[in-house]
């Protein structure tokens, strides 16, 4: 109902812009899934257009669609006047439709040129590549981005991370692209190369490019985007322009629903000095850190990416060597070597990559959740798989997994749900402190706040928690204090109290109150 | 949200009833006919092939490699390979040869195959687990070195003369038909079964083969289960060389050539995913078997060695092609 | 040690210029052009073998094959030339490569189509391609008797000072440099090793450049069926038995990276030559020749201990911004 009054608006901002693509009716199934389901996405020249929707969405399979990678089932896709099949990415390149992933788009073994020109280098007169050309080319290229301090002919993998996404845009430009798909960019980045990112697409903005922005982050969104379209269950369920629009509005749309997401109200109970951190320190990552966590406890770190929060907490947990410092464990020294001693002094750590380094896809959930707790449910290393279902069903009926059988494959299963098995395998090793990197990320709001009322939960049974996050509301709501790192050092240790988010992030970007 | 999510909304259960076709249709099942048909087909084809004592005599075919393959089979599901393991026979029958040489009897020649298999094996552990290079690589590496010594120290020269209780290894009897070769393969399938099956390490090492970041982060000992597991198979192909330098009653540096890639073939066919990650010992068994079996008919039939190996080359292909070709065929059909 | 992997060619040519200078420090006339000209000449197989490997390797896979291919190719071009003799050996040569080509498409379609790794596809067609030798040799031998003259001396005439031979390896290098790092197919083949996903959005049949890639790897194993035949005056069976793992040997020495994507024309050429001039060295200095096998397996592994030091990434390194500020 309000999705037709907001598509009445559409015509009020790109009026005097017909829309460079536009995909009508596009649906596609999967074995079992539906993945879109009749959705329609119009991109205009010179407008960054946010594509907004929870994980599942169909932001990817869209992306896929645009790019030539998948086949829709049905629908129409138009570039300019003239309707399109994109049966190959090949094809879809030669539309100028040009996306920028997160770290897949390039090829660090490559040179820069290359990388700006694989697939259309420019020809001699024996049809051979002609690097000479290649070269001043991209020398051309980056120049007219501001971008003349990068070689054409480095190694990719010599360049940071904001280079790359450089020689990205250098790449969309080179082939003259009409349309560019950038998805989560900035998930890698920090601030500082967000604030660079955002003058390219700034600068693509003013070349005439139309952008398809996809980021969850709100805050980058309303920074870059002119329009929105978002998704929800493979459906288009509202578009028009940011400017008419109000965040909770779009929040609304997003999860079908009102939520102002509330965190669990508890009554901390805190008790003595369970870990002690004093002085450690490593030797490019972090340095001289020093804090006590305390039993009941919910010890935030908030800090930009690369902050050396993740590498500080893989320390604690053994995970990597320090160079400095010491640790105790209720008063007992703790110098773990592996994550193995640091599990069976009582630290365990929740990783912040789910896919790479949580869960074991191609195992069923069950052995997932007994792999660090073994020793407890085999005999002189004979398995028992009797204590192991019965370990696996506890911890996960406890977080309300939802699965068809605890024998299911893990890999079958939502983000939510494997952030699930992955929590309740580190909580069934009974630890005394459990580290949390980033445990909400990239999970549907539901999960979120199945995680989070099971920290309130484990607080108040006297567990201590460290959790690292980026997210600020989820850091003021469930701590109870908050340590702020930049550059891997500490910054301050603010009491949870009325604490003003800004107070936070002008510690974590060391701006001087 | 599907009907199961619902419906299973705090009560997860264990595990759900399989429909009985899906058991009907695992790889094992599928080897186990190839098996029956194939003895099928060979004891039509040879009137010879249905008697205890060829019976017998069809198992020597296999059971040095089988012994290789089962530690093999574990070495692969961890994501690692180790091509060296033929070079190893051959390392480990000249220093044993060498020994002979030097007046050791059998107790002391056993001693030596096993130890060389053992260092051979920790040796390529330590340089992929240590020096975190690509297994690949350095055990074709290892495959020159190790023969390259075996041909440095015995030119085209040979050991003879092993003493006759050594010889029982490779020819002798338990009682009957039945030799000492295969009550080792059994003792050793049923052990190795255990192992992977059964034990923790065993679920460590598919933990390794399906996410070695994850099984470090989970607090599994990445490096000393791939080290263990390259020891253990080095000690296996000392096992090997034993057995075969007994059978063959002698040594040649060529000892043993090109067994890396029908140990190989016996994994792969037995189900184990060259990538790592899955795989079953019974698999590896039956592979075990359907080899010898392949090669004995065909030997019956006189039909050259050489000749042989195009089935288990194609057998190789096909039984990994045909479920790929199946799958494709009901997504087609149903999508 | 960044400069090592920028330079591997490089330190690579360096140690064979050691190893030439060190046997001829003793025995002065290996190191005489006509002397090195020879191992050249001698190698030129295992260099354009290593060449079709290289490929191969540089898109993720391998191709254990190419040893069998070879023999069962020579074969077929050696009974060809037996029963007709006035089938002119150019011909011959393109029918070489036409049925090498053939078996390595063989080995690509099921890469490709059918997504089997290719260690276990080439593990199997290894075993069938030398099979399948015997099958049409049935065991027999062709020899020289059988070969006709211009079939044997072909490659032995002389060019400009050079065997013809030298000249099909020279003309093979040309090829490949000119392929690989000039043609967008051959850039194709290196983007597919480096990152597959990302040639998927570059607009890369990631799956048709390995199936290029074999077949490349079947045309020049076709192409040495007919000079190992013809060099040897021998075919049967058991030609090249085992030889696969030399090509690797020399990929793997001349810094490709099994891993993919990484690895240039020089350094195949440079690998096969390493162990061409162990091999050529030993009985100069009177060392046996059964040393070769050990030497070359330390080489494998002193050579991927060395590329592995080189590659090693440097982590990201939080605190120097901070030390600086």
């Amino acid at each position: 109902m309000h999705t037709t009054a907001l598509r009445e608006k559409v015509t009020e901002d790109a009026a005097d812009a017909t829309p460079v693509l536009s995909l009508k009716g596009i649906s596609k199934s999967f074995p079992g899934v539906r993945a879109l389901n009749d959705v329609a996405l119009s991109l205009y020249p010179g407008y960054v257009t946010a594509l907004i929707g929870e994980n599942g969405a169909g932001k990817s399979t869209l992306v896929k669609i645009m790019t030539g990678i998948y086949q829709p089932d049905a629908g129409e896709i138009t570039i300019g006047d003239e309707t399109v099949t994109l049966p190959t990415a090949h094809a879809a390149f030669g539309y100028g439709i040009t996306a920028i992933h997160q770290e897949t788009v390039l090829f660090d073994e490559l040179g820069v040129a290359e990388n700006i020109f694989l697939g259309h280098a420019p020809r001699d007169r024996f049809g051979l590549i002609d690097w000479k050309a290649m070269r001043a080319n991209a020398r051309e290229v980056l120049d007219t981005m501001g971008a003349g301090h990068i070689d054409p002919d480095a190694r990719l993998r010599d360049l940071g991370i904001a280079n790359k996404h450089l020689v990205a845009v250098a790449r969309a430009m080179s082939i003259d692209a009409r349309i560019v798909i950038m998805d989560e960019p900035t998930a890698s980045l920090s601030a500082k190369e967000i604030g660079e990112l955002f003058h390219l697409i700034e600068f693509l903005k003013s070349e005439g490019k139309a952008i398809l922005f996809i980021s969850h982050k709100f805050e980058e969104i309303y920074r870059i985007a002119d329009r929105y379209t978002v998704f929800r269950d493979g459906e288009m369920v509202g578009e028009g322009a940011l400017a008419d629009t109000s965040q909770s509005e779009i929040v609304k749309l997003m999860v079908g629903r009102a939520v102002d997401h509330i965190f669990p109200e508890r009554t901390p109970q805190i008790g003595e000095p369970v870990l002690k951190v004093d002085g450690l320190s490593h030797p490019t990552e972090f340095d001289s850190i020093s804090f006590e966590l305390r039993r009941g406890e919910i010890l935030g770190f908030y800090g930009l990416v690369g902050a050396g929060r993740s590498e500080l907490m893989q320390a604690i947990a053994g995970l990597t060597r320090t160079s400095a410092g010491s640790m105790s464990l209720e008063d007992a020294p703790l110098n773990p070597k592996s994550a193995a001693d640091a599990i069976a002094s009582g630290i365990v750590y929740v990783p912040e990559e789910r896919g790479r380094q949580g869960v074991i896809t191609g195992l069923p959930i069950f052995q997932n959740v007994s792999l660090p707790s073994l020793s407890r449910t085999s005999r002189s290393g004979i398995l028992r798989l009797a204590e192991e279902f019965a370990l696996a069903r506890a911890y996960t009926e406890r977080l309300d997994l939802r699965a068809a059988s605890l024998s299911q494959d893990v890999g079958t299963l939502s983000g939510g749900n494997q952030q699930k098995v992955v929590i309740a395998k580190w909580l069934a090793t009974r630890p005394k402190v459990i580290i949390l990197d980033e445990p909400t990320k990239g999970i549907d709001i539901g999960s979120k706040a199945a995680v989070h009322g099971f920290m309130a939960e484990l607080v108040a049974e006297g567990l201590s928690v460290i959790m690292v996050s980026s997210e600020l509301p989820e850091i003021i709501g469930m701590s109870d204090r908050i340590v702020v790192m930049r550059e891997g050092r500490m910054v301050e240790i603010f009491d949870n109290k009325n604490l003003e988010p800004e107070t936070l992030v002008r510690a974590a970007a060391g701006i001087a109150a | 949200m599907t009907a199961t999510d619902l419906a299973t909304n705090r009560h997860v259960p264990d595990r759900l009833d399989k429909p009985l076709t899906s058991a009907l249709l695992s790889w094992e099942m599928l080897l186990v006919l190839v098996a029956v048909a194939i003895f099928i087909v060979n004891s039509l084809a040879s009137p010879y092939f249905l008697n205890a004592w060829s019976l017998s005599d069809l198992t020597f075919n296999f059971v040095e490699k089988g012994l290789i393959a089962l530690a093999m089979a574990l070495l692969i599901i961890s994501g690692e390979i180790d091509l060296s393991v033929a070079a190893i026979i051959a390392l480990a029958s000249t220093f044993m040869g060498m020994a002979l040489q030097a007046g050791a009897d059998t107790p002391v020649l056993v001693l030596i195959g096993l130890s060389v298999g053992l260092a051979c094996g920790a040796f390529n552990g330590f340089l992929v687990t240590r020096l975190g290079l690509p297994s690949i690589v350095v055990t074709i590496g290892t495959m020159s070195l190790f023969r390259g010594i075996a041909y440095i120290i015995l030119g085209d020269k040979a050991y003879r003369g092993y003493p006759s209780s050594f010889a029982f290894f490779g020819q002798g009897y338990v009682g009957w038909v039945i030799s000492f070769e295969i009550v080792l393969f059994a003792v050793m399938a049923a052990v190795f079964w255990l192992l992977l099956h059964r034990t923790s390490f065993g679920r460590t090492v598919f933990v390794i083969g399906n996410n070695p970041v994850a099984a470090a982060f989970s607090g599994v000992r990445v490096e000393r289960v791939k080290f263990i597991l390259f020891c253990l198979t080095g000690l296996m192909a000392g096992v090997a060389s034993i057995l075969l330098t007994s059978r063959l009653g002698s040594t040649r540096p060529s000892i043993a050539f090109g067994y890396e890639l029908e140990v190989v073939t016996m994994v792969v066919l037995g189900g184990v995913a060259i990538l790592g990650g899955s795989g079953s010992i019974i698999g590896v068994v039956l592979a075990a078997l359907i080899m010898g079996l392949v090669t004995f008919g065909l030997g019956l039939l006189n039909v050259p060695g050489i000749v042989m190996s195009i089935f288990t080359g194609l057998l190789l292909i096909i039984v990994i092609a045909l479920p790929i070709l199946w799958r494709r065929f009901r997504e087609a059909r149903s999508g | 040690m960044k400069s090592l992997t920028k330079y591997r060619e490089l330190w690579l040519a360096a140690a064979i210029a050691l190893l030439v200078i060190a046997v001829a420090t003793r025995f002065p006339a290996f190191a005489t052009p006509a002397r090195l000209l020879a191992v050249f000449n001698d190698y030129t197989i295992l260099i354009i073998l290593a060449l079709g490997q290289m490929t191969v390797i540089l898109t993720r896979s391998i191709d254990l094959s190419m040893a069998s291919n070879l023999a069962f190719t020579g074969m077929v071009i050696a009974m060809t030339n037996a029963a007709y003799p006035a089938i002119p050996v150019p011909v011959l040569i393109v029918l070489a490569m036409v049925i090498g080509s053939l078996l390595g498409s063989f080995n690509g379609l099921l890469v490709w189509k059918l997504d089997i790794p290719p260690i276990v596809v080439t593990l199997g067609t290894l075993t069938v391609f030398r099979g399948a030798t015997f099958v049409v040799s049935g065991g027999a031998w062709v020899n020289a008797d059988a070969m006709s003259a211009a079939f044997i001396n072909l490659q032995r005439a002389s060019f400009l000072g050079l065997p013809v031979l030298s000249w099909f390896a020279i003309a093979a290098i040309a090829a490949f440099y000119v392929f690989l790092t000039r043609t967008p197919l051959g850039r194709s083949i290196y983007a597919a090793g480096v990152n597959p996903t990302a040639s998927v959005y570059a607009g890369i049949d990631v799956g048709r450049t390995k199936f290029v890639a074999f077949v490349i790897s079947g045309m020049m194993s076709g192409l040495c069926g007919y000079l190992w035949v013809s060099r040897y005056v021998i075919a049967s069976t058991e030609v090249a038995n085992g030889y696969e793992l030399q090509i690797v040997a020399a990929c793997v020495i001349g810094g490709i990276s099994i891993a993919g994507g990484i690895g240039s024309v020089a350094g195949a050429v440079l690998g096969a030559l390493f162990l061409g001039v162990i091999g050529s060295a030993l009985p100069v200095i009177n060392v046996s020749p059964f040393w070769q096998l050990a030497i070359s397996g330390a080489a494998i592994i002193l050579a991927v201990v060395l590329n592995a030091r080189g590659e090693r990434r440097q982590g990201r390194i939080i605190l120097r911004q901070a030390a600086a500020s």
